[in-house]
């Protein structure tokens, strides 16, 4: 515990200063680069729901939500490894370890040790990655398509490629498909983990060494910045998620599969980060970001559905997204300087 | 301005006869810092020309208009008699202009006739002609009176002998002035030899060479020509038989500063040391024993690349030490990095703002508070309104102006960022402060508040270790100047033995010639 004995109690505003030009046109690019989310979310929010009678129910919005819950908490935790300067791809493949081995485990020991089993694993798997990225300094892009391997390839091993029914584990489905308040506690779960982590990212000092690290490593360093610990931090919470979202997606189907997250999942969450608007470089970022980013993915396939649209254009169209995002960041950037 | 030195080319004038390039009245400034004024050259052709001056005195900025990397503001390049305007290296190399780049642009993996020809490959039909490509490598090394072998990898060869393949393939393009930025400053004492030999023989075979180089002993060796700049002005050009070591080093001093420094506080009497290191040995530091007291200002100073700015990561840990110790206030360190450093009380304000300091998309305020978030936090959680207090309190102190201390970093100006980094080392209440090059392209107003807070840290009992380019501010601030050379101390002057005079022959002694000190480990 660190105790705060310099600076008094008094929470003074700073002192306003004169306007000066120059800054606030930096201001301007940068309040513009904030909303670039926001504004396309909104108007396919209204659209939708102008368009189809059903999207706008509660029904289908907390349908949207608790498919989303699995995808959410990875995706927000994979945007810690973002801003710290990496990236995972082994989120997939951690996913399907962690959901298979408790399964498994469920199966043959109880549901208390499946999960216990299932997200030790996510975090040693995230441990690993972030050891492997630090310590060993192999580029978190490669270090984490190898463990991906690594992780998918003893899922598969494990269960044979089966699909691990747990019709007599019923409890399992508690962890999603309880209903609080109206609302299944997958969502519940998914709110916590952004909110927790929102709050991480944004005011604590991990958080704002987070950030430090990815934004510039060197003179993070030289301002006694320990980045291994955060990198590493960073991971482990991802390795995590990846864990608790591969545990809540099998309660909510009761199966697990080796096959199932992998890849896809994979670049779905990425997708969801960039459109965002959270930097691929590092160092720039927002948990609420992913959130709307996600959230944006997932209108756009249920406005497919919902409006009767060839399905067979959904992925067209969210290629489209991703590189309308990126283009607009690196256009945004150019601008910048 | 225009009046100074003894140039004899006045703007306008016919060029010599026998001149092949001409500078006339050439200006360039960099953001309100004017780094050639006035400047009039004229280059012989066959001749080998030397550039000398302090850092930052032009020389740099002056070999590059001439290769085209940067356009004069003003003024115009001649090059025989006509005037000619280089948009680019391109454009010089044309002309037959070319420049041998200080890190060297080669492809390691090939071998040296293909870097040689690299991208002017003899070729037919998108086939390159092996037996053609060898030909004429042997022929072009033949003319230019190198060793040479046309199939050795590049990544296996001597920094000289890449120098050479570089000089090659300037050479290809039919390059009749070659530029070289400081050639030997990477070199040790054979390869030094050995470039000077190629210098000799360029010049030999009816090429002009210009160089820029930091060595005495080599520029009265080599060259036929030196040029003197100070401060972006020509001070003289002549012949280098009637220059010795000693004119050349009055020629490059001699600025009037004014009174651009504060009053020197006392110097601490029997302090107790806050800082002591002793035979600190790390890439590029070769034992160094160094002491800085209570409320002293020591000046670090020395030629780009002597190793000042190592001594002070190896200090902090930020890189491997091999050898020797650190003691902050009689204590040693152990476990050396920079947390543990910082935690002891040794702040770094680094070298250079943007790389190793600021992160520039983040607000003023965390850029400030990043180093000690620690002392506004509970366990994890950082108090914003305490942090926003005390960032608002440092940076007042170091009177940094901001529109709102939130907006991102990069929209202040360099002397405020430099302020912003400072307001992060002192909210870590530091003993022991090192500023690497603190004022290096802050304005002048920046620089006397820096100046200010330096002495002021020292008064209150800071230790206080500036590295700096610049020798006057050295001189200016410091109680005492310790000079480094090739990793080491060269001198330690304090008191009426601190002068500009001995500053620079400690940091220039024995660098040229067979007698150079340790030659480096091997670079390949």
């Amino acid at each position: 515990m660190t105790t705060n004995t310099k600076t008094p109690e008094t929470h003074s505003e700073l002192p306003p200063a004169g306007a000066r030009t120059g800054i606030s046109e930096a201001l301007h690019i940068r309040s513009w680069r904030s909303a670039a989310i926001v504004v396309p979310f909104v108007v396919l929010f209204v659209v939708l729901s102008v368009a189809s009678g059903p999207f706008l129910t509660t029904s289908n919005l907390l349908n949207i939500a608790d498919q989303q819950s699995a995808v959410l908490i990875i995706a927000v935790a994979s945007t810690l490894v973002l801003i710290a300067g990496g990236i995972d791809l082994s989120v997939g493949a951690t996913y399907a370890l962690s959901a298979v081995v408790s399964a498994q485990v469920a199966v043959s020991h109880g549901v208390a040790l499946g999960i216990v089993t299932g997200m030790a694993l996510g975090i040693v798997a995230g441990l690993i990655n972030g050891i492997v990225t630090t310590f060993f300094r192999v580029n978190s892009l490669i270090a984490t398509l190898a463990t991906a391997l690594i992780f998918s390839g003893i899922a598969a091993k494990l269960s044979n490629g089966n699909l691990i029914v747990l019709t007599n584990q019923p409890a399992y489905a508690k962890i999603a498909q309880t209903q609080f308040l109206g609302v299944r506690m997958s969502i519940w779960l998914a709110l916590a983990v952004i909110i927790v982590l929102g709050l991480l990212l944004s005011r604590t000092t991990n958080g704002r060494y987070i950030y430090a690290a990815g934004g510039n490593a060197q003179a993070a360093r030289l301002a006694g910045v320990r980045i291994n610990f955060v990198v590493i931090l960073a991971f482990t919470i991802n390795g995590a998620a990846a864990a608790l979202g591969g545990i809540i997606d099998t309660s909510r189907v009761l199966s697990a599969q080796s096959s199932s997250g992998g890849n896809t999942l994979t670049f779905l969450v990425l997708t969801g980060i960039v459109v965002g608007g959270t930097s691929i470089l590092g160092g720039a970022g927002a948990i609420w970001r992913t959130v709307v980013g996600v959230l944006f993915i997932a209108l756009v396939g249920n406005g497919f559905d919902l409006l009767g649209l060839d399905p067979l254009y959904e992925q067209i169209t969210l290629g489209i997204i991703l590189l309308v995002a990126v283009g607009t960041d690196a256009w945004s950037r150019l601008r910048q300087s | 301005m225009d009046g100074q030195g003894t140039s004899t080319v006045a703007a306008g004038s016919a060029p010599t006869a026998k001149s092949y390039v001409d500078i006339v009245a050439v200006d360039k400034g960099f953001g309100g810092v004017r780094a050639l004024s006035g400047v009039n050259l004229s280059i012989a052709r066959g001749s080998v020309h030397a550039l000398v001056g302090e850092n930052g005195a032009g020389k740099s900025t002056l070999s590059r208009v001439i290769a085209g990397l940067i356009m004069p503001d003003a003024g115009e390049v001649r090059i025989d008699g006509t005037p000619a305007i280089l948009h680019s290296p391109r454009d010089a190399l044309a002309r037959g202009i070319a420049s041998i780049a200080q890190e060297l642009e080669l492809v390691p993996s090939l071998t040296v006739a293909e870097n040689v020809f690299l991208g002017s490959e003899p070729r037919r039909g998108g086939f390159i002609r092996r037996r053609a490509l060898r030909a004429q490598f042997n022929t072009l090394v033949a003319e230019a009176g190198f060793d040479l072998k046309a199939d050795a990898v590049v990544s296996t060869l001597r920094t000289a002998d890449r120098q050479k393949v570089e000089i090659l393939r300037a050479l290809s393009r039919r390059a009749s002035l070659i530029i070289m930025d400081e050639p030997t400053a990477a070199l040790s004492g054979s390869d030094v030899q050995r470039l000077h030999e190629v210098v000799r023989t360029l010049a030999r075979t009816g090429r002009t060479v210009l160089f820029v180089s930091h060595f005495l002993k080599e520029v009265l060796s080599l060259a036929d020509t030196v040029t003197i700049l100070r401060d972006g002005h020509l001070v003289r050009t002549g012949p280098s038989a009637v220059e010795t070591e000693s004119s050349l080093i009055e020629g490059m001093l001699g600025r009037t500063l004014g009174s651009v420094f504060p009053a020197k506080p006392d110097a601490p009497n029997g302090s107790p040391p806050v800082l002591e290191v002793s035979g600190l040995r790390a890439p590029g530091v070769n034992g160094v024993d160094l002491t800085v007291h209570a409320g002293e200002i020591v000046g670090l100073a020395g030629l780009v690349g002597a190793g000042r700015s190592e001594i002070a990561h190896a200090i902090l840990g930020a890189a491997r030490a091999t050898a020797g110790t650190v003691a902050v206030r009689g204590e040693r360190l152990y476990g050396r990095s920079p947390t543990v450093a910082l935690r002891r009380g040794v702040a770094l304000v680094p070298e250079s703002r943007k790389e190793q300091g600021l992160f520039l998309d983040r607000s003023v305020t965390q850029n400030a508070t990043l180093a000690s978030l620690r002392s506004f936090s509970v366990g994890s959680w950082i108090r914003r309104g305490p942090e926003r207090k005390a960032a608002s309190d440092a940076l007042a102190s170091v009177t940094v102006r901001a529109a709102r201390n939130s907006v991102p970093v990069s929209a202040l100006s360099g002397g405020n960022q430099q302020k912003v980094l400072f307001a992060r080392a002192l909210l870590c209440r530091p003993c022991m402060l090192i500023a690497d090059e603190p004022t290096r392209g802050v304005d002048v107003g920046s620089r006397r508040a820096i100046y200010d807070l330096l002495v002021e840290q020292a008064t209150r009992g800071v230790g206080v270790l500036v590295i700096s380019s610049d020798i006057e501010e050295v001189l200016g601030l410091a109680h005492r100047v310790v000079v480094i050379r090739g990793g080491r101390v060269a001198a330690e002057l304090s008191g009426s033995e601190m002068t500009n005079q001995a500053v620079l022959t400690a940091a220039f002694a024995e660098q040229a010639g067979p007698t150079r000190a340790e030659p480096e480990k091997a670079s390949s």
